[in-house]
Protein backbone atom coordinates (compact mmCIF):
# COMPACT_ATOMS: atom_id res chain seq x y z
CA UNK A 1 0.00 0.00 0.00
CA UNK A 2 0.94 3.55 -1.00
CA UNK A 3 2.49 5.86 1.37
CA UNK A 4 1.92 9.78 2.47
CA UNK A 5 4.80 12.06 2.45
CA UNK A 6 4.09 12.22 6.61
CA UNK A 7 3.77 8.35 6.58
CA UNK A 8 7.53 8.35 4.92
CA UNK A 9 8.47 10.71 7.29
CA UNK A 10 7.72 8.79 10.25
CA UNK A 11 8.59 5.61 9.15
CA UNK A 12 12.20 6.91 8.63
CA UNK A 13 11.95 8.58 12.06
CA UNK A 14 10.73 5.69 14.03
CA UNK A 15 12.43 5.19 17.48
CA UNK A 16 9.09 3.43 19.32
CA UNK A 17 5.50 2.40 19.30
CA UNK A 18 4.24 1.77 22.37
CA UNK A 19 0.75 1.41 21.37
CA UNK A 20 -0.79 0.83 17.49
CA UNK A 21 -1.80 4.45 18.08
CA UNK A 22 1.17 6.29 19.04
CA UNK A 23 4.54 6.69 18.03
CA UNK A 24 7.88 7.80 19.41
CA UNK A 25 10.10 10.00 16.93
CA UNK A 26 13.93 10.70 16.49
CA UNK A 27 14.00 14.47 16.12
CA UNK A 28 16.18 16.26 13.27
CA UNK A 29 15.59 20.05 14.34
CA UNK A 30 14.77 21.52 17.97
CA UNK A 31 13.34 24.88 18.14
CA UNK A 32 13.70 26.99 20.78
CA UNK A 33 12.27 30.99 21.23
CA UNK A 34 12.57 33.11 25.07
CA UNK A 35 9.00 32.49 25.89
CA UNK A 36 8.63 28.59 26.43
CA UNK A 37 12.01 27.44 26.63
CA UNK A 38 13.01 29.17 29.48
CA UNK A 39 10.66 27.29 31.71
CA UNK A 40 11.96 24.37 29.97
CA UNK A 41 15.10 25.30 30.93
CA UNK A 42 14.87 26.04 34.64
CA UNK A 43 12.63 22.98 35.31
CA UNK A 44 15.30 20.62 33.83
CA UNK A 45 17.67 22.39 35.79
CA UNK A 46 15.49 21.62 38.87
CA UNK A 47 15.49 18.06 38.37
CA UNK A 48 18.75 17.92 37.86
CA UNK A 49 18.96 17.40 34.16
CA UNK A 50 20.22 20.21 32.43
CA UNK A 51 21.46 18.76 29.24
CA UNK A 52 21.09 18.72 25.46
CA UNK A 53 21.04 15.92 23.23
CA UNK A 54 22.39 17.29 20.26
CA UNK A 55 24.12 20.66 20.75
CA UNK A 56 24.21 20.84 16.61
CA UNK A 57 20.36 19.57 16.62
CA UNK A 58 19.26 22.74 18.53
CA UNK A 59 18.07 26.30 17.37
CA UNK A 60 17.14 28.94 19.35
CA UNK A 61 16.13 32.48 19.09
CA UNK A 62 15.00 35.60 21.01
CA UNK A 63 12.26 36.98 19.08
CA UNK A 64 8.67 37.61 20.55
CA UNK A 65 9.57 40.61 22.76
CA UNK A 66 12.83 42.28 21.49
CA UNK A 67 14.51 44.37 22.65
CA UNK A 68 13.38 42.98 25.56
CA UNK A 69 10.34 45.64 27.07
CA UNK A 70 10.63 45.10 30.73
CA UNK A 71 12.60 43.17 33.77
CA UNK A 72 10.77 39.46 33.32
CA UNK A 73 11.47 39.46 29.85
CA UNK A 74 14.74 40.64 30.01
CA UNK A 75 14.95 37.54 32.92
CA UNK A 76 13.14 35.25 29.51
CA UNK A 77 16.16 36.29 27.07
CA UNK A 78 18.96 36.14 29.88
CA UNK A 79 17.92 32.46 30.80
CA UNK A 80 18.13 31.52 27.41
CA UNK A 81 21.18 33.24 26.35
CA UNK A 82 22.67 31.67 29.32
CA UNK A 83 21.57 28.71 28.57
CA UNK A 84 22.72 28.48 25.04
CA UNK A 85 25.96 29.69 25.92
CA UNK A 86 26.91 26.76 28.66
CA UNK A 87 25.51 24.15 25.96
CA UNK A 88 27.58 25.82 23.13
CA UNK A 89 24.63 26.07 21.06
CA UNK A 90 26.16 27.62 17.60
CA UNK A 91 22.71 28.47 16.09
CA UNK A 92 21.40 31.00 18.97
CA UNK A 93 20.07 34.42 17.27
CA UNK A 94 20.23 37.19 19.70
CA UNK A 95 19.58 40.92 19.14
CA UNK A 96 21.14 42.15 15.67
CA UNK A 97 20.86 38.39 14.35
CA UNK A 98 17.27 37.90 15.41
CA UNK A 99 14.31 37.68 13.60
CA UNK A 100 10.69 35.86 13.90
CA UNK A 101 11.61 32.44 14.27
CA UNK A 102 9.18 31.00 11.48
CA UNK A 103 10.85 32.99 9.14
CA UNK A 104 14.62 33.12 10.31
CA UNK A 105 15.06 29.76 10.69
CA UNK A 106 14.14 28.70 7.27
CA UNK A 107 16.15 31.26 6.14
CA UNK A 108 19.33 29.62 7.57
CA UNK A 109 18.46 26.38 5.80
CA UNK A 110 17.94 24.44 9.13
CA UNK A 111 14.81 22.49 7.65
CA UNK A 112 15.58 20.24 4.99
CA UNK A 113 12.72 17.65 3.08
CA UNK A 114 12.18 14.64 5.35
CA UNK A 115 13.22 16.45 8.76
CA UNK A 116 10.99 16.13 11.51
CA UNK A 117 11.20 19.59 13.59
CA UNK A 118 9.49 20.37 16.83
CA UNK A 119 9.24 23.76 18.87
CA UNK A 120 7.20 24.90 21.92
CA UNK A 121 5.47 27.04 19.06
CA UNK A 122 1.96 26.04 17.40
CA UNK A 123 3.24 27.69 14.14
CA UNK A 124 5.82 25.29 14.04
CA UNK A 125 3.59 23.81 11.17
CA UNK A 126 5.37 26.80 8.85
CA UNK A 127 8.21 24.07 8.30
CA UNK A 128 5.84 21.71 6.68
CA UNK A 129 6.69 23.88 3.52
CA UNK A 130 9.83 22.05 2.78
CA UNK A 131 8.55 18.86 3.12
CA UNK A 132 8.71 18.03 6.49
CA UNK A 133 7.22 17.27 9.32
CA UNK A 134 6.74 20.04 11.59
CA UNK A 135 4.93 20.41 14.80
CA UNK A 136 4.25 22.98 17.76
CA UNK A 137 4.23 21.03 21.26
CA UNK A 138 4.20 22.61 24.61
CA UNK A 139 6.73 22.53 26.99
CA UNK A 140 6.97 19.12 28.79
CA UNK A 141 7.65 18.43 25.38
CA UNK A 142 9.71 20.53 24.56
CA UNK A 143 11.92 19.29 27.26
CA UNK A 144 12.11 16.03 26.21
CA UNK A 145 12.86 17.06 23.05
CA UNK A 146 16.15 19.02 24.43
CA UNK A 147 17.20 16.01 26.72
CA UNK A 148 16.49 12.99 24.87
CA UNK A 149 15.74 14.32 20.76
CA UNK A 150 12.35 12.41 20.37
CA UNK A 151 8.98 13.21 20.74
CA UNK A 152 5.41 11.60 20.99
CA UNK A 153 2.80 11.81 18.51
CA UNK A 154 -0.77 9.97 17.27
CA UNK A 155 -0.32 8.04 14.03
CA UNK A 156 -0.69 10.77 11.63
CA UNK A 157 -3.26 10.83 9.23
CA UNK A 158 -3.26 13.34 6.05
CA UNK A 159 -5.72 15.26 4.62
CA UNK A 160 -5.27 16.15 0.83
CA UNK A 161 -5.92 19.89 -0.53
CA UNK A 162 -5.13 19.87 -4.00
CA UNK A 163 -5.14 23.62 -5.23
CA UNK A 164 -6.18 24.22 -8.93
CA UNK A 165 -7.10 27.06 -11.15
CA UNK A 166 -5.20 30.07 -10.79
CA UNK A 167 -4.78 32.85 -8.22
CA UNK A 168 -5.63 36.70 -9.51
CA UNK A 169 -3.89 39.10 -9.69
CA UNK A 170 -4.14 40.73 -6.19
CA UNK A 171 -5.33 37.54 -4.37
CA UNK A 172 -2.31 35.57 -2.65
CA UNK A 173 -1.47 32.48 -0.55
CA UNK A 174 -2.89 34.32 2.54
CA UNK A 175 -6.04 34.21 0.89
CA UNK A 176 -6.27 30.95 0.09
CA UNK A 177 -5.65 29.63 3.57
CA UNK A 178 -8.18 31.81 5.36
CA UNK A 179 -10.51 30.53 2.52
CA UNK A 180 -9.35 26.82 3.03
CA UNK A 181 -9.82 27.55 7.28
CA UNK A 182 -13.51 28.50 6.57
CA UNK A 183 -14.33 25.94 4.91
CA UNK A 184 -12.70 23.58 7.03
CA UNK A 185 -13.62 25.39 10.34
CA UNK A 186 -11.21 25.86 13.71
CA UNK A 187 -11.40 22.06 14.50
CA UNK A 188 -11.70 20.26 11.10
CA UNK A 189 -8.11 19.15 10.84
CA UNK A 190 -7.72 18.01 14.24
CA UNK A 191 -4.95 15.59 15.01
CA UNK A 192 -4.56 15.42 11.07
CA UNK A 193 -1.38 16.45 8.77
CA UNK A 194 -2.61 18.41 5.67
CA UNK A 195 -0.59 18.08 2.55
CA UNK A 196 -1.48 20.76 0.30
CA UNK A 197 -0.76 20.24 -3.56
CA UNK A 198 -1.81 20.91 -6.82
CA UNK A 199 -0.60 23.27 -9.61
CA UNK A 200 -1.03 26.06 -7.80
CA UNK A 201 1.11 25.36 -4.63
CA UNK A 202 3.74 24.05 -7.51
CA UNK A 203 4.00 27.37 -8.58
CA UNK A 204 4.01 28.93 -5.57
CA UNK A 205 7.52 30.33 -4.20
CA UNK A 206 8.72 29.15 -1.01
CA UNK A 207 7.22 32.53 1.20
CA UNK A 208 4.02 31.69 0.20
CA UNK A 209 3.92 27.94 0.50
CA UNK A 210 5.32 28.97 4.09
CA UNK A 211 2.00 31.17 4.46
CA UNK A 212 -0.07 27.91 3.46
CA UNK A 213 1.57 25.86 5.92
CA UNK A 214 1.96 28.51 9.00
CA UNK A 215 -2.22 28.62 9.51
CA UNK A 216 -2.55 24.89 9.44
CA UNK A 217 -2.87 25.62 13.09
CA UNK A 218 -5.77 27.65 12.46
CA UNK A 219 -8.08 24.87 11.13
CA UNK A 220 -6.28 22.14 14.07
CA UNK A 221 -3.97 20.60 12.25
CA UNK A 222 -0.89 19.13 13.09
CA UNK A 223 1.46 20.39 10.13
CA UNK A 224 0.64 21.51 6.80
CA UNK A 225 2.99 20.14 4.15
CA UNK A 226 4.11 21.05 0.40
CA UNK A 227 5.72 18.20 -1.39
CA UNK A 228 9.35 18.97 -1.93
CA UNK A 229 10.42 20.04 -5.68
CA UNK A 230 12.72 22.21 -7.84
CA UNK A 231 11.08 25.39 -5.72
CA UNK A 232 12.33 23.89 -2.40
CA UNK A 233 15.64 22.79 -3.93
CA UNK A 234 16.11 26.46 -5.21
CA UNK A 235 15.70 27.70 -1.83
CA UNK A 236 17.91 25.62 -0.09
CA UNK A 237 20.51 25.56 -2.97
CA UNK A 238 23.26 27.42 -1.05
CA UNK A 239 23.02 25.11 2.19
CA UNK A 240 23.00 21.97 -0.15
CA UNK A 241 25.56 22.39 -2.62
CA UNK A 242 27.99 20.25 -1.48
CA UNK A 243 25.72 17.11 -0.90
CA UNK A 244 24.65 17.22 -4.40
CA UNK A 245 25.92 17.46 -7.63
CA UNK A 246 23.29 19.78 -9.32
CA UNK A 247 19.77 21.17 -8.30
CA UNK A 248 18.62 18.59 -10.71
CA UNK A 249 19.83 15.43 -8.76
CA UNK A 250 18.19 17.08 -5.56
CA UNK A 251 15.37 17.35 -6.67
CA UNK A 252 15.43 13.99 -7.83
CA UNK A 253 16.72 12.68 -4.59
CA UNK A 254 13.75 15.40 -2.65
CA UNK A 255 10.86 12.84 -4.90
CA UNK A 256 11.79 9.99 -2.73
CA UNK A 257 9.89 11.77 0.06
CA UNK A 258 6.56 12.35 -2.47
CA UNK A 259 3.07 10.98 -1.16
CA UNK A 260 2.78 7.78 -3.47
CA UNK A 261 -0.19 7.80 -5.98
CA UNK A 262 -1.74 5.16 -4.21
CA UNK A 263 -1.66 6.66 -0.45
CA UNK A 264 -4.45 6.41 1.69
CA UNK A 265 -5.87 10.02 2.81
CA UNK A 266 -8.77 10.41 5.50
CA UNK A 267 -10.16 13.64 3.37
CA UNK A 268 -9.79 15.01 -0.24
CA UNK A 269 -10.25 18.35 -0.78
CA UNK A 270 -10.19 20.02 -4.26
CA UNK A 271 -10.14 23.40 -4.27
CA UNK A 272 -10.34 25.81 -7.92
CA UNK A 273 -8.93 29.36 -6.46
CA UNK A 274 -9.78 31.24 -9.91
CA UNK A 275 -12.50 32.96 -8.68
CA UNK A 276 -11.49 33.50 -4.82
CA UNK A 277 -11.71 37.11 -3.88
CA UNK A 278 -9.64 38.53 -0.93
CA UNK A 279 -10.44 37.55 2.53
CA UNK A 280 -10.75 39.00 6.19
CA UNK A 281 -11.12 37.76 8.90
CA UNK A 282 -14.44 39.23 11.44
CA UNK A 283 -15.18 37.99 14.85
CA UNK A 284 -12.69 36.02 17.34
CA UNK A 285 -11.73 32.77 15.63
CA UNK A 286 -10.08 32.32 12.42
CA UNK A 287 -12.64 30.64 10.91
CA UNK A 288 -14.81 33.34 10.28
CA UNK A 289 -13.51 34.51 7.12
CA UNK A 290 -15.37 36.68 4.29
CA UNK A 291 -14.85 38.50 1.31
CA UNK A 292 -13.13 41.64 1.50
CA UNK A 293 -15.96 43.40 -0.55
CA UNK A 294 -18.18 42.20 2.45
CA UNK A 295 -16.43 43.92 4.90
CA UNK A 296 -15.27 46.95 2.92
CA UNK A 297 -15.69 50.50 4.79
CA UNK A 298 -15.06 48.89 7.96
CA UNK A 299 -12.62 51.22 9.86
CA UNK A 300 -9.61 50.24 11.44
CA UNK A 301 -6.94 52.11 13.56
CA UNK A 302 -3.92 50.58 13.19
CA UNK A 303 -2.52 48.27 10.24
CA UNK A 304 -0.05 45.45 11.05
CA UNK A 305 2.27 43.90 8.46
CA UNK A 306 4.57 41.50 9.99
CA UNK A 307 4.51 38.25 11.77
CA UNK A 308 5.40 34.34 10.47
CA UNK A 309 2.86 34.52 8.08
CA UNK A 310 3.66 37.61 6.33
CA UNK A 311 6.64 39.19 7.37
CA UNK A 312 8.99 37.82 4.33
CA UNK A 313 10.20 39.80 1.40
CA UNK A 314 7.63 38.91 -1.12
CA UNK A 315 4.72 39.96 1.38
CA UNK A 316 6.54 43.18 1.90
CA UNK A 317 7.12 43.81 -2.19
CA UNK A 318 3.05 43.19 -2.14
CA UNK A 319 2.45 45.76 0.38
CA UNK A 320 4.90 48.30 -0.85
CA UNK A 321 3.03 48.12 -4.61
CA UNK A 322 0.22 49.34 -3.13
CA UNK A 323 1.86 51.67 -1.04
CA UNK A 324 4.47 53.31 -3.47
CA UNK A 325 3.83 57.41 -3.95
CA UNK A 326 0.83 56.74 -1.32
CA UNK A 327 -0.01 57.91 2.03
CA UNK A 328 -1.53 55.87 4.24
CA UNK A 329 -4.93 57.60 5.79
CA UNK A 330 -4.12 60.19 8.65
CA UNK A 331 -6.66 58.17 10.87
CA UNK A 332 -4.26 55.09 10.80
CA UNK A 333 -1.62 54.12 12.80
CA UNK A 334 0.76 51.90 10.43
CA UNK A 335 3.57 49.54 11.65
CA UNK A 336 6.17 47.16 9.59
CA UNK A 337 8.08 44.49 10.85
CA UNK A 338 10.31 42.84 8.56
CA UNK A 339 10.36 39.33 9.66
CA UNK A 340 14.47 38.70 9.48
CA UNK A 341 17.16 41.13 9.44
CA UNK A 342 17.86 39.70 5.79
CA UNK A 343 14.21 40.59 5.05
CA UNK A 344 14.72 44.26 6.48
CA UNK A 345 18.73 44.78 4.90
CA UNK A 346 17.11 43.36 1.41
CA UNK A 347 13.79 45.87 1.91
CA UNK A 348 16.41 48.54 2.39
CA UNK A 349 18.00 47.64 -0.29
CA UNK A 350 15.19 47.54 -2.88
CA UNK A 351 13.83 50.53 -1.58
CA UNK A 352 10.33 49.28 0.24
CA UNK A 353 11.03 50.26 3.04
CA UNK A 354 11.42 54.13 1.95
CA UNK A 355 8.13 53.38 0.75
CA UNK A 356 6.56 52.60 3.52
CA UNK A 357 8.11 55.52 5.75
CA UNK A 358 6.80 57.74 3.26
CA UNK A 359 3.65 56.01 3.17
CA UNK A 360 3.55 56.88 7.52
CA UNK A 361 4.26 53.52 8.49
CA UNK A 362 6.62 53.01 11.70
CA UNK A 363 9.10 50.41 10.72
CA UNK A 364 10.74 48.55 13.84
CA UNK A 365 13.45 45.73 14.37
CA UNK A 366 12.23 42.30 13.50
CA UNK A 367 10.45 40.84 16.24
CA UNK A 368 6.61 39.18 16.65
CA UNK A 369 5.71 42.26 17.71
CA UNK A 370 2.41 43.55 17.87
CA UNK A 371 1.17 39.91 16.67
CA UNK A 372 0.61 38.50 20.10
CA UNK A 373 -0.12 41.84 22.57
CA UNK A 374 2.81 41.42 24.57
CA UNK A 375 5.49 43.34 23.24
CA UNK A 376 5.00 46.85 21.03
CA UNK A 377 1.90 47.82 19.42
CA UNK A 378 -0.67 46.80 21.91
CA UNK A 379 -3.96 48.24 20.95
CA UNK A 380 -6.35 49.91 23.38
CA UNK A 381 -9.89 48.61 24.27
CA UNK A 382 -12.13 48.67 21.31
CA UNK A 383 -9.25 49.81 18.57
CA UNK A 384 -9.33 47.74 15.66
CA UNK A 385 -6.30 46.25 13.72
CA UNK A 386 -6.02 45.11 10.35
CA UNK A 387 -3.07 42.44 10.36
CA UNK A 388 -1.65 40.43 8.44
CA UNK A 389 -0.74 37.98 11.11
CA UNK A 390 -2.60 34.53 11.90
CA UNK A 391 -4.79 34.92 14.94
CA UNK A 392 -7.94 37.14 16.09
CA UNK A 393 -8.55 35.45 18.95
CA UNK A 394 -10.18 37.87 21.82
CA UNK A 395 -7.24 39.69 23.04
CA UNK A 396 -4.80 38.81 20.96
CA UNK A 397 -3.05 41.72 20.38
CA UNK A 398 -4.22 43.51 23.34
CA UNK A 399 -7.26 43.53 25.95
CA UNK A 400 -10.52 44.59 24.28
CA UNK A 401 -8.68 45.14 21.25
CA UNK A 402 -10.17 43.06 17.66
CA UNK A 403 -8.12 41.53 15.25
CA UNK A 404 -9.17 41.31 11.13
CA UNK A 405 -6.58 38.93 9.22
CA UNK A 406 -5.65 39.80 5.75
CA UNK A 407 -2.89 39.56 2.90
CA UNK A 408 -0.52 41.91 3.04
CA UNK A 409 -2.00 43.27 -0.48
CA UNK A 410 -5.25 43.81 1.21
CA UNK A 411 -3.48 45.70 4.45
CA UNK A 412 -1.80 48.16 2.85
CA UNK A 413 -5.08 49.08 0.53
CA UNK A 414 -6.94 49.09 3.84
CA UNK A 415 -4.03 51.42 5.33
CA UNK A 416 -4.39 53.98 2.67
CA UNK A 417 -8.42 53.87 2.64
CA UNK A 418 -8.54 53.95 6.44
CA UNK A 419 -10.64 51.14 6.12
CA UNK A 420 -10.99 47.42 5.07
CA UNK A 421 -10.77 47.76 1.20
CA UNK A 422 -10.26 45.16 -1.74
CA UNK A 423 -6.58 45.69 -2.67
CA UNK A 424 -7.42 44.95 -6.57
CA UNK A 425 -9.18 48.51 -6.98
CA UNK A 426 -5.94 50.09 -5.81
CA UNK A 427 -3.44 48.08 -8.06
CA UNK B 1 -1.46 7.74 41.54
CA UNK B 2 -3.67 10.84 42.30
CA UNK B 3 -7.49 10.84 42.77
CA UNK B 4 -8.95 12.70 39.91
CA UNK B 5 -12.36 14.69 40.17
CA UNK B 6 -13.91 17.24 41.68
CA UNK B 7 -16.51 19.82 41.78
CA UNK B 8 -17.55 20.75 38.30
CA UNK B 9 -17.13 23.97 36.51
CA UNK B 10 -19.17 24.33 32.92
CA UNK B 11 -18.22 26.34 30.40
CA UNK B 12 -20.60 26.52 27.45
CA UNK B 13 -19.13 26.99 24.17
CA UNK B 14 -16.90 25.75 21.71
CA UNK B 15 -13.27 26.47 20.77
CA UNK B 16 -12.31 28.33 23.36
CA UNK B 17 -8.56 29.18 23.16
CA UNK B 18 -5.47 28.89 24.88
CA UNK B 19 -5.25 32.55 25.15
CA UNK B 20 -8.68 33.32 26.61
CA UNK B 21 -7.41 30.61 28.98
CA UNK B 22 -4.13 32.33 29.58
CA UNK B 23 -3.62 35.55 27.85
CA UNK B 24 -0.12 35.96 26.09
CA UNK B 25 0.75 38.99 28.13
CA UNK B 26 1.27 36.57 31.37
CA UNK B 27 4.11 34.36 29.89
CA UNK B 28 6.28 36.02 31.26
CA UNK B 29 6.10 34.66 34.22
CA UNK B 30 8.75 31.90 35.04
CA UNK B 31 6.94 29.84 38.05
CA UNK B 32 3.65 28.19 37.41
CA UNK B 33 2.38 29.65 40.57
CA UNK B 34 2.55 32.84 39.14
CA UNK B 35 -0.33 32.36 36.56
CA UNK B 36 -2.74 31.38 39.52
CA UNK B 37 -4.81 34.81 39.13
CA UNK B 38 -5.18 34.69 35.55
CA UNK B 39 -7.43 31.77 35.07
CA UNK B 40 -9.89 32.35 31.96
CA UNK B 41 -9.53 35.73 32.41
CA UNK B 42 -10.13 36.87 28.52
CA UNK B 43 -12.81 34.04 28.42
CA UNK B 44 -15.53 35.24 25.94
CA UNK B 45 -18.60 33.61 27.79
CA UNK B 46 -21.93 35.62 28.85
CA UNK B 47 -22.02 35.87 32.67
CA UNK B 48 -19.08 33.93 33.55
CA UNK B 49 -16.73 35.42 36.34
CA UNK B 50 -13.46 34.15 36.53
CA UNK B 51 -12.77 34.97 40.38
CA UNK B 52 -15.95 33.99 41.36
CA UNK B 53 -16.93 30.89 39.14
CA UNK B 54 -13.42 29.36 39.37
CA UNK B 55 -13.61 28.91 43.55
CA UNK B 56 -13.09 25.14 44.55
CA UNK B 57 -14.07 23.89 41.11
CA UNK B 58 -11.89 20.54 40.68
CA UNK B 59 -13.44 19.83 36.86
CA UNK B 60 -14.56 21.80 33.85
CA UNK B 61 -16.85 20.40 31.68
CA UNK B 62 -16.88 22.16 28.39
CA UNK B 63 -17.99 21.64 24.95
CA UNK B 64 -15.81 20.73 21.46
CA UNK B 65 -11.88 21.61 20.57
CA UNK B 66 -11.50 22.78 23.96
CA UNK B 67 -7.82 24.39 23.93
CA UNK B 68 -7.45 25.44 20.45
CA UNK B 69 -4.73 27.71 19.36
CA UNK B 70 -1.10 28.50 21.19
CA UNK B 71 0.94 25.68 21.93
CA UNK B 72 1.54 27.30 25.63
CA UNK B 73 1.75 24.49 28.24
CA UNK B 74 0.76 27.66 30.61
CA UNK B 75 -2.60 26.49 29.50
CA UNK B 76 -2.50 23.28 31.44
CA UNK B 77 -0.33 24.60 34.43
CA UNK B 78 -3.00 27.38 34.89
CA UNK B 79 -5.67 24.73 35.49
CA UNK B 80 -2.79 22.90 37.65
CA UNK B 81 -2.19 25.85 40.43
CA UNK B 82 -6.23 26.18 40.31
CA UNK B 83 -6.59 22.28 41.53
CA UNK B 84 -8.38 21.68 38.09
CA UNK B 85 -6.78 18.49 36.91
CA UNK B 86 -9.33 17.13 34.80
CA UNK B 87 -10.88 18.69 31.22
CA UNK B 88 -13.92 16.57 30.01
CA UNK B 89 -14.58 17.99 26.48
CA UNK B 90 -16.17 16.72 23.52
CA UNK B 91 -12.81 17.22 21.77
CA UNK B 92 -9.62 18.61 22.31
CA UNK B 93 -7.00 20.71 20.28
CA UNK B 94 -4.47 18.34 19.89
CA UNK B 95 -1.55 19.98 21.46
CA UNK B 96 -3.81 20.98 24.62
CA UNK B 97 -4.83 17.33 25.24
CA UNK B 98 -1.15 16.31 25.05
CA UNK B 99 0.12 18.71 27.11
CA UNK B 100 -2.60 17.90 29.85
CA UNK B 101 -1.35 14.29 29.62
CA UNK B 102 2.37 15.22 29.31
CA UNK B 103 1.89 16.76 32.71
CA UNK B 104 0.09 13.44 34.10
CA UNK B 105 -3.34 15.33 34.18
CA UNK B 106 -6.47 13.94 32.41
CA UNK B 107 -8.17 15.54 29.43
CA UNK B 108 -10.95 13.21 28.56
CA UNK B 109 -13.28 12.99 25.68
CA UNK B 110 -16.71 12.14 25.53
CA UNK B 111 -19.62 12.10 22.55
CA UNK B 112 -22.01 14.79 22.32
CA UNK B 113 -24.82 12.88 24.24
CA UNK B 114 -22.72 12.55 27.10
CA UNK B 115 -21.58 15.86 27.21
CA UNK B 116 -25.10 16.89 26.91
CA UNK B 117 -26.66 14.74 29.93
CA UNK B 118 -23.54 16.32 31.78
CA UNK B 119 -24.90 20.11 31.25
CA UNK B 120 -28.15 18.70 32.15
CA UNK B 121 -27.52 17.80 35.47
CA UNK B 122 -27.53 21.03 36.60
CA UNK B 123 -25.52 23.80 38.43
CA UNK B 124 -24.10 21.53 41.23
CA UNK B 125 -22.29 18.47 40.04
CA UNK B 126 -19.63 16.55 41.44
CA UNK B 127 -16.88 14.23 39.21
CA UNK B 128 -15.16 11.06 40.28
CA UNK B 129 -12.71 9.41 37.60
CA UNK B 130 -12.08 6.02 38.06
CA UNK B 131 -9.12 5.34 35.60
CA UNK B 132 -8.68 1.74 35.79
CA UNK B 133 -12.67 1.17 34.92
CA UNK B 134 -12.41 4.40 32.39
CA UNK B 135 -15.87 5.63 33.92
CA UNK B 136 -16.58 9.01 34.87
CA UNK B 137 -19.39 9.04 38.11
CA UNK B 138 -21.39 12.54 37.80
CA UNK B 139 -23.45 13.10 41.00
CA UNK B 140 -25.86 15.97 40.45
CA UNK B 141 -29.86 16.49 40.06
CA UNK B 142 -29.31 12.49 39.53
CA UNK B 143 -26.34 10.40 39.57
CA UNK B 144 -24.95 8.69 36.24
CA UNK B 145 -21.98 6.74 35.46
CA UNK B 146 -20.83 7.52 31.90
CA UNK B 147 -17.67 5.08 30.43
CA UNK B 148 -15.06 6.91 28.44
CA UNK B 149 -12.14 5.67 26.06
CA UNK B 150 -8.08 6.22 27.27
CA UNK B 151 -5.15 5.69 25.05
CA UNK B 152 -3.24 3.40 26.31
CA UNK B 153 -0.35 5.33 25.76
CA UNK B 154 -1.87 8.23 27.66
CA UNK B 155 -2.69 6.40 30.25
CA UNK B 156 0.69 5.51 30.66
CA UNK B 157 1.82 9.01 30.91
CA UNK B 158 -0.73 9.75 33.37
CA UNK B 159 0.55 6.61 35.64
CA UNK B 160 4.09 7.48 35.22
CA UNK B 161 3.42 11.37 36.41
CA UNK B 162 3.84 12.84 32.82
CA UNK B 163 6.10 12.44 30.04
CA UNK B 164 8.99 13.44 30.95
CA UNK B 165 9.55 10.78 33.56
CA UNK B 166 8.27 8.29 31.18
CA UNK B 167 10.79 9.43 28.47
CA UNK B 168 13.51 9.77 30.86
CA UNK B 169 13.04 5.92 31.68
CA UNK B 170 12.47 4.58 28.63
CA UNK B 171 14.26 6.32 25.75
S1 LIG C 1 4.84 36.18 14.71
FE1 LIG C 1 3.08 35.82 16.02
S2 LIG C 1 2.32 33.81 15.49
FE2 LIG C 1 4.38 33.99 14.63
S3 LIG C 1 5.74 33.09 16.17
FE3 LIG C 1 5.62 35.27 16.58
S4 LIG C 1 3.96 35.52 18.07
FE4 LIG C 1 3.76 33.48 17.16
Amino acid sequence: MGKTIAEKIFAAHLRDTPTPENVILDIDVVMCHEITTPIAITDLESRGMDRVFDTAKIKAVIDHVTPAKDSKTAMQGKIIRDWARRHKIQDFFDIGANGVCHALFPEKGFVRPGHTVIMGDSHTCTHGAFGAFAAGIGTTDLEVGILKGVCSFRTPETMKITITGALQDGVSAKDVILFIIKKLTVNGATDKIMEFSGPVVETMSMEARMTLCNMAIEAGGTCGICLPDRVTAKYLWPFIKDQYESIDLAVKDFAKWHSDPDATYVQEMILDVSALAPQATFGYKPDEVKDVTEMEGTPVDQVYIGSCTNGRIEDLRSAARILKGKKIAATVRGILSPATPKVYAQALEEGLIAIFMEAGFCVTNPTCGACLGMSNGVLADGEICASTTNRNFNGRMGKGGIVHLMSPLTAAATAVQGHITDPRKLL
Amino acid sequence: MKEFGGKALFLDRNDINTDEIIPAKYLTENTKMALQPYILEDLKLGGFDPRKDIEGKGVIITRANFGCGSSREHAVWVFEVNDINVVIAESFARIFRQNMYNCGMLAIELPKKDIENLFSLGDAVTISVDLDACTITARGSKKVAIPFKLNEFDKKLVEAGGWLTYADKNY
